[in-house]
Protein backbone atom coordinates (compact mmCIF):
# COMPACT_ATOMS: atom_id res chain seq x y z
CA UNK A 1 0.00 0.00 0.00
CA UNK A 2 1.41 3.41 -0.85
CA UNK A 3 1.53 6.23 1.66
CA UNK A 4 -1.17 8.18 -0.20
CA UNK A 5 -3.28 5.04 -0.59
CA UNK A 6 -3.22 4.40 3.15
CA UNK A 7 -4.16 7.99 3.94
CA UNK A 8 -0.83 8.58 5.72
CA UNK A 9 1.18 11.71 5.22
CA UNK A 10 4.19 11.12 2.97
CA UNK A 11 7.32 10.32 4.96
CA UNK A 12 9.52 13.36 5.47
CA UNK A 13 12.29 12.15 7.73
CA UNK A 14 14.04 14.82 9.77
CA UNK A 15 17.84 14.79 9.74
CA UNK A 16 19.41 16.38 12.77
CA UNK A 17 22.26 18.63 11.60
CA UNK A 18 25.71 17.96 13.08
CA UNK A 19 26.96 21.04 14.89
CA UNK A 20 30.37 22.40 13.90
CA UNK A 21 31.28 22.28 17.59
CA UNK A 22 30.18 18.65 18.10
CA UNK A 23 33.62 17.83 19.50
CA UNK A 24 32.99 20.11 22.48
CA UNK A 25 29.84 18.23 23.51
CA UNK A 26 31.62 15.55 25.54
CA UNK A 27 34.95 15.20 27.29
CA UNK A 28 35.69 12.03 25.30
CA UNK A 29 34.96 13.81 22.00
CA UNK A 30 37.29 16.68 22.98
CA UNK A 31 40.04 14.28 24.01
CA UNK A 32 39.61 12.49 20.69
CA UNK A 33 39.86 15.77 18.74
CA UNK A 34 43.02 16.71 20.67
CA UNK A 35 44.50 13.28 20.01
CA UNK A 36 43.82 13.63 16.28
CA UNK A 37 45.43 17.08 16.38
CA UNK A 38 48.47 15.60 18.13
CA UNK A 39 49.64 14.01 14.86
CA UNK A 40 50.54 17.50 13.58
CA UNK A 41 52.92 17.92 16.53
CA UNK A 42 54.36 14.43 16.05
CA UNK A 43 55.12 15.48 12.45
CA UNK A 44 56.68 18.71 13.78
CA UNK A 45 59.00 16.71 16.08
CA UNK A 46 60.08 14.57 13.13
CA UNK A 47 60.82 17.73 11.10
CA UNK A 48 62.67 19.30 14.06
CA UNK A 49 64.81 16.17 14.57
CA UNK A 50 65.63 16.05 10.84
CA UNK A 51 66.66 19.72 10.94
CA UNK A 52 68.90 18.88 13.91
CA UNK A 53 70.49 15.98 12.02
CA UNK A 54 71.11 18.19 8.98
CA UNK A 55 72.65 20.89 11.21
CA UNK A 56 74.92 18.38 12.95
CA UNK A 57 75.99 16.99 9.56
CA UNK A 58 76.78 20.46 8.20
CA UNK A 59 79.50 21.29 10.71
CA UNK A 60 79.97 23.25 13.98
CA UNK A 61 78.79 26.63 12.67
CA UNK A 62 75.37 25.56 11.31
CA UNK A 63 74.94 23.41 14.44
CA UNK A 64 75.49 26.44 16.68
CA UNK A 65 73.05 28.47 14.52
CA UNK A 66 70.49 25.73 14.94
CA UNK A 67 70.97 25.74 18.73
CA UNK A 68 70.56 29.55 18.80
CA UNK A 69 67.41 29.28 16.72
CA UNK A 70 66.10 26.48 18.98
CA UNK A 71 66.63 28.72 22.03
CA UNK A 72 64.29 31.43 20.72
CA UNK A 73 61.25 31.80 22.99
CA UNK A 74 58.70 30.97 20.30
CA UNK A 75 60.56 27.76 19.29
CA UNK A 76 60.78 26.71 22.94
CA UNK A 77 57.08 27.51 23.43
CA UNK A 78 56.20 25.51 20.30
CA UNK A 79 58.30 22.58 21.47
CA UNK A 80 56.74 22.60 24.95
CA UNK A 81 53.25 22.49 23.39
CA UNK A 82 54.42 19.81 20.95
CA UNK A 83 55.88 17.76 23.82
CA UNK A 84 52.53 17.90 25.65
CA UNK A 85 50.68 16.74 22.54
CA UNK A 86 53.21 13.97 21.81
CA UNK A 87 52.83 12.80 25.42
CA UNK A 88 49.04 12.72 24.95
CA UNK A 89 49.58 10.81 21.71
CA UNK A 90 51.83 8.25 23.41
CA UNK A 91 49.60 7.76 26.46
CA UNK A 92 46.41 7.31 24.42
CA UNK A 93 48.27 4.97 22.06
CA UNK A 94 49.48 2.84 24.97
CA UNK A 95 46.02 2.76 26.51
CA UNK A 96 44.64 1.53 23.21
CA UNK A 97 47.13 -1.35 23.01
CA UNK A 98 45.18 -3.87 25.13
CA UNK A 99 42.07 -3.16 23.07
CA UNK A 100 43.87 -4.03 19.84
CA UNK A 101 45.92 -7.00 21.04
CA UNK A 102 44.68 -9.97 22.99
CA UNK A 103 47.83 -11.61 24.31
CA UNK A 104 47.73 -15.17 25.62
CA UNK A 105 50.46 -16.61 27.80
CA UNK A 106 50.36 -20.30 28.66
CA UNK A 107 46.81 -20.54 27.28
CA UNK A 108 45.52 -17.75 29.54
CA UNK A 109 44.68 -14.22 28.38
CA UNK A 110 47.03 -11.59 29.79
CA UNK A 111 45.22 -8.86 31.79
CA UNK A 112 44.82 -5.55 29.88
CA UNK A 113 46.65 -3.68 32.68
CA UNK A 114 49.67 -5.96 32.19
CA UNK A 115 49.74 -5.21 28.44
CA UNK A 116 49.71 -1.46 29.18
CA UNK A 117 52.40 -1.91 31.86
CA UNK A 118 54.62 -3.80 29.39
CA UNK A 119 54.35 -0.88 26.94
CA UNK A 120 55.32 1.68 29.60
CA UNK A 121 58.20 -0.54 30.72
CA UNK A 122 59.48 -0.74 27.15
CA UNK A 123 59.13 3.03 26.84
CA UNK A 124 61.19 3.58 30.02
CA UNK A 125 63.89 1.14 28.82
CA UNK A 126 64.09 2.91 25.42
CA UNK A 127 64.25 6.31 27.16
CA UNK A 128 67.08 5.14 29.45
CA UNK A 129 69.04 3.87 26.42
CA UNK A 130 68.45 7.19 24.62
CA UNK A 131 69.57 9.20 27.67
CA UNK A 132 72.65 6.97 28.05
CA UNK A 133 73.60 7.42 24.39
CA UNK A 134 73.20 11.23 24.64
CA UNK A 135 74.95 11.75 28.00
CA UNK A 136 77.77 9.19 27.99
CA UNK B 1 -1.09 13.47 42.54
CA UNK B 2 1.50 15.50 44.45
CA UNK B 3 4.46 16.93 42.52
CA UNK B 4 7.02 14.78 44.33
CA UNK B 5 5.11 11.66 43.26
CA UNK B 6 5.58 12.56 39.61
CA UNK B 7 8.44 13.45 37.32
CA UNK B 8 8.49 15.74 34.29
CA UNK B 9 9.31 13.95 31.06
CA UNK B 10 10.09 16.15 28.10
CA UNK B 11 9.59 14.13 24.93
CA UNK B 12 10.71 15.27 21.50
CA UNK B 13 7.75 15.25 19.15
CA UNK B 14 8.01 15.21 15.39
CA UNK B 15 4.88 14.82 13.35
CA UNK B 16 5.91 15.62 9.77
CA UNK B 17 2.38 16.71 8.89
CA UNK B 18 2.38 19.24 11.75
CA UNK B 19 5.97 20.24 12.49
CA UNK B 20 8.85 21.05 10.18
CA UNK B 21 11.39 20.49 12.96
CA UNK B 22 11.10 18.37 16.14
CA UNK B 23 9.89 20.19 19.25
CA UNK B 24 9.71 19.11 22.91
CA UNK B 25 6.45 18.34 24.69
CA UNK B 26 6.27 17.99 28.46
CA UNK B 27 4.31 15.35 30.37
CA UNK B 28 4.16 14.43 34.06
CA UNK B 29 4.30 10.74 34.81
CA UNK B 30 4.13 8.89 38.14
CA UNK B 31 7.55 8.48 39.72
CA UNK B 32 7.69 4.85 40.76
CA UNK B 33 10.76 2.99 41.92
CA UNK B 34 10.26 0.11 39.49
CA UNK B 35 9.35 2.25 36.47
CA UNK B 36 11.72 2.68 33.56
CA UNK B 37 11.62 5.43 30.94
CA UNK B 38 9.71 2.95 28.79
CA UNK B 39 7.07 2.52 31.51
CA UNK B 40 6.81 6.31 31.60
CA UNK B 41 6.32 6.47 27.82
CA UNK B 42 3.74 3.68 27.97
CA UNK B 43 1.90 5.65 30.67
CA UNK B 44 1.90 8.71 28.39
CA UNK B 45 0.69 6.67 25.44
CA UNK B 46 -2.05 4.84 27.40
CA UNK B 47 -3.29 7.62 29.68
CA UNK B 48 -2.16 11.04 28.50
CA UNK B 49 -1.52 11.23 24.78
CA UNK B 50 -2.19 8.36 22.40
CA UNK B 51 -0.50 10.14 19.51
CA UNK B 52 3.03 9.55 20.82
CA UNK B 53 5.09 7.16 18.67
CA UNK B 54 8.08 5.07 19.79
CA UNK B 55 9.41 1.55 19.32
CA UNK B 56 9.48 -1.08 22.00
CA UNK B 57 8.94 -4.78 22.44
CA UNK B 58 10.51 -7.00 25.09
CA UNK B 59 10.88 -4.58 28.06
CA UNK B 60 13.96 -6.49 29.22
CA UNK B 61 17.00 -5.34 27.25
CA UNK B 62 17.00 -8.12 24.69
CA UNK B 63 15.07 -6.98 21.61
CA UNK B 64 17.07 -3.76 21.11
CA UNK B 65 14.02 -1.78 19.94
CA UNK B 66 13.79 1.05 22.47
CA UNK B 67 17.08 2.89 21.93
CA UNK B 68 16.63 6.60 22.66
CA UNK B 69 18.60 9.62 23.79
CA UNK B 70 17.91 10.21 27.49
CA UNK B 71 19.27 13.48 28.86
CA UNK B 72 21.79 13.47 26.03
CA UNK B 73 22.98 9.88 26.55
CA UNK B 74 22.22 6.93 24.27
CA UNK B 75 20.15 4.52 26.40
CA UNK B 76 17.69 1.66 26.19
CA UNK B 77 14.42 3.10 27.54
CA UNK B 78 13.60 -0.25 29.17
CA UNK B 79 16.86 -0.35 31.17
CA UNK B 80 16.90 3.27 32.35
CA UNK B 81 14.97 4.08 35.51
CA UNK B 82 12.94 7.21 36.16
CA UNK B 83 14.22 7.44 39.75
CA UNK B 84 17.81 7.79 38.52
CA UNK B 85 16.87 11.26 37.26
CA UNK B 86 14.71 12.41 40.19
CA UNK B 87 14.44 15.10 41.35
CA UNK B 88 14.74 16.94 38.10
CA UNK B 89 13.38 16.31 34.68
CA UNK B 90 14.02 13.81 31.95
CA UNK B 91 14.55 14.72 28.33
CA UNK B 92 13.78 11.92 25.89
CA UNK B 93 14.90 12.42 22.29
CA UNK B 94 15.19 10.05 19.34
CA UNK B 95 18.51 8.25 18.79
CA UNK B 96 21.07 10.58 17.28
CA UNK B 97 22.61 10.09 13.82
CA UNK B 98 19.49 8.52 12.29
CA UNK B 99 16.75 10.26 10.29
CA UNK B 100 13.65 10.73 12.46
CA UNK B 101 10.44 9.35 10.95
CA UNK B 102 8.06 10.33 13.73
CA UNK B 103 8.51 11.36 17.38
CA UNK B 104 11.04 8.84 18.79
CA UNK B 105 10.95 6.49 15.79
CA UNK B 106 14.05 6.59 13.59
CA UNK B 107 14.80 5.15 10.18
CA UNK B 108 17.17 2.19 10.64
CA UNK B 109 17.30 1.09 7.00
CA UNK B 110 20.95 2.21 6.66
CA UNK B 111 21.98 -0.22 9.42
CA UNK B 112 19.82 -2.98 7.97
CA UNK B 113 21.50 -2.53 4.57
CA UNK B 114 25.00 -2.61 6.07
CA UNK B 115 24.53 -5.60 8.37
CA UNK B 116 24.48 -8.38 5.72
CA UNK B 117 27.56 -6.90 4.01
CA UNK B 118 29.83 -8.47 6.65
CA UNK B 119 28.11 -11.86 6.24
CA UNK B 120 27.22 -12.30 9.91
CA UNK B 121 26.73 -16.05 9.74
CA UNK B 122 28.96 -19.14 9.82
CA UNK B 123 30.75 -19.64 6.53
CA UNK B 124 32.29 -23.05 5.83
CA UNK B 125 34.45 -24.09 2.90
CA UNK B 126 32.77 -27.50 3.08
CA UNK B 127 29.73 -28.34 5.16
CA UNK B 128 29.93 -31.58 7.16
CA UNK B 129 27.09 -34.01 6.73
CA UNK B 130 24.33 -33.72 9.32
CA UNK B 131 25.01 -37.25 10.62
CA UNK B 132 28.61 -36.21 11.43
CA UNK B 133 27.15 -34.20 14.33
CA UNK B 134 27.80 -30.69 15.59
CA UNK B 135 30.92 -28.62 15.11
CA UNK B 136 32.49 -28.96 18.53
CA UNK B 137 34.11 -26.10 20.38
CA UNK B 138 36.17 -25.86 23.57
CA UNK B 139 35.14 -23.32 26.26
CA UNK B 140 38.19 -21.21 25.28
CA UNK B 141 37.12 -21.20 21.63
CA UNK B 142 33.64 -20.07 22.66
CA UNK B 143 35.07 -17.37 24.90
CA UNK B 144 37.07 -15.95 21.97
CA UNK B 145 33.92 -14.52 20.33
CA UNK B 146 31.19 -14.72 22.98
CA UNK B 147 31.43 -11.10 24.05
CA UNK B 148 30.77 -9.90 20.49
CA UNK B 149 27.85 -12.30 20.11
CA UNK B 150 25.93 -10.41 22.83
CA UNK B 151 25.01 -7.61 20.39
CA UNK B 152 21.25 -6.99 20.23
CA UNK B 153 21.38 -4.61 17.23
CA UNK B 154 20.01 -1.73 19.31
CA UNK B 155 22.21 0.73 17.38
CA UNK B 156 23.04 2.81 20.47
CA UNK B 157 26.68 2.55 19.37
CA UNK B 158 25.77 4.28 16.08
CA UNK B 159 23.97 6.96 18.05
CA UNK B 160 27.14 7.54 20.13
CA UNK B 161 29.61 7.50 17.21
CA UNK B 162 30.70 10.91 15.87
CA UNK B 163 32.41 9.22 12.90
CA UNK B 164 29.06 7.78 11.80
CA UNK B 165 27.46 11.22 12.29
CA UNK B 166 30.02 12.83 9.99
CA UNK B 167 30.52 9.97 7.52
CA UNK B 168 27.28 8.03 7.03
CA UNK B 169 29.08 5.58 4.71
CA UNK B 170 30.98 4.18 7.75
CA UNK B 171 29.98 0.56 8.34
CA UNK B 172 29.72 1.37 12.03
CA UNK B 173 30.57 -0.25 15.36
CA UNK B 174 27.96 -3.02 15.65
CA UNK B 175 28.36 -4.27 12.08
CA UNK B 176 32.16 -4.53 12.37
CA UNK B 177 31.89 -6.16 15.81
CA UNK B 178 29.46 -8.71 14.35
CA UNK B 179 31.86 -9.42 11.50
CA UNK B 180 34.55 -10.02 14.13
CA UNK B 181 32.17 -12.22 16.12
CA UNK B 182 32.19 -14.68 13.19
CA UNK B 183 35.85 -14.17 12.25
CA UNK B 184 36.84 -15.22 15.77
CA UNK B 185 34.54 -18.25 15.82
CA UNK B 186 36.56 -21.47 15.49
CA UNK B 187 33.76 -23.01 13.38
CA UNK B 188 33.91 -20.22 10.81
CA UNK B 189 36.11 -20.13 7.72
CA UNK B 190 34.81 -16.91 6.18
CA UNK B 191 37.32 -14.29 7.39
CA UNK B 192 38.70 -13.92 3.87
CA UNK B 193 35.15 -13.38 2.47
CA UNK B 194 34.56 -10.55 4.96
CA UNK B 195 37.94 -8.91 4.50
CA UNK B 196 37.09 -6.68 1.50
CA UNK B 197 34.28 -5.06 3.45
CA UNK B 198 35.79 -5.01 6.95
CA UNK B 199 39.24 -3.78 5.86
CA UNK B 200 37.90 -1.15 3.46
CA UNK B 201 38.07 2.61 3.94
CA UNK B 202 34.41 2.53 5.09
CA UNK B 203 35.15 -0.41 7.38
CA UNK B 204 37.49 -0.67 10.35
CA UNK B 205 39.88 1.97 8.97
CA UNK B 206 37.22 4.68 9.11
CA UNK B 207 37.12 4.27 12.91
CA UNK B 208 39.27 6.80 14.75
CA UNK B 209 38.68 5.23 18.18
CA UNK B 210 36.60 7.75 20.01
CA UNK B 211 35.50 4.82 22.16
CA UNK B 212 31.98 6.08 22.90
CA UNK B 213 30.39 3.05 21.20
CA UNK B 214 31.75 0.79 23.94
CA UNK B 215 30.55 3.22 26.62
CA UNK B 216 27.03 3.27 25.12
CA UNK B 217 26.73 -0.49 24.58
CA UNK B 218 24.15 -1.89 27.03
CA UNK B 219 25.45 -5.46 26.57
CA UNK B 220 29.18 -4.93 27.16
CA UNK B 221 30.09 -5.89 23.59
CA UNK B 222 33.01 -3.41 23.31
CA UNK B 223 32.72 -2.68 19.58
CA UNK B 224 35.67 -0.24 19.82
CA UNK B 225 37.88 -3.11 20.99
CA UNK B 226 36.59 -5.39 18.22
CA UNK B 227 37.42 -2.76 15.59
CA UNK B 228 40.95 -2.11 16.93
CA UNK B 229 41.60 -5.86 17.03
CA UNK B 230 40.46 -6.15 13.44
CA UNK B 231 42.74 -3.28 12.38
CA UNK B 232 45.70 -5.18 13.84
CA UNK B 233 44.60 -8.42 12.12
CA UNK B 234 44.10 -6.68 8.76
CA UNK B 235 47.42 -4.79 8.97
CA UNK B 236 49.35 -7.94 9.94
CA UNK B 237 47.76 -9.85 7.09
CA UNK B 238 48.56 -7.16 4.52
CA UNK B 239 52.15 -6.95 5.78
CA UNK B 240 52.57 -10.73 5.57
CA UNK B 241 51.21 -10.74 2.02
CA UNK B 242 53.65 -8.02 1.10
CA UNK B 243 56.72 -9.60 2.69
CA UNK B 244 56.25 -13.35 2.59
CA UNK B 245 56.08 -15.73 -0.37
CA UNK B 246 52.63 -17.22 -0.99
CA UNK B 247 53.31 -20.55 0.73
CA UNK B 248 54.51 -19.08 4.04
CA UNK B 249 51.53 -16.80 4.83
Amino acid sequence: MTASGSGLAPARPYRQPVSRLWWLRRRSYLLFALRELSCVFVAWFVAFTLMLVVAVGSGPEPYRDFLDWSARPWVIALNVIAAAFVLLHAVTWFNLAPKAMVVRLGGRPVRPAAVVAAHYLLWIVCSIIAVWVILR
Amino acid sequence: MADHDTIAVEVTRYRPEQESVPAPQCYRVPLRKEWTILDGLNHIKDRLDGTLSYRWSCRMGICGSCGMTVNGEPKLACSTFLTDYAPGSIRVEPMRNFPVIRDLVVDISDFMAKLPKVKPWLIRADEDEQEDGEYLQTPEEKEAYQRYSMCINCMLCYSACPVYALEPTFLGPAVIALGQRYNLDSRDQGAEDRRDVLASAEGAWACTLVGECSVACPKGVDPAGAIQRYKLTAATKSLKEFLLPRGAR
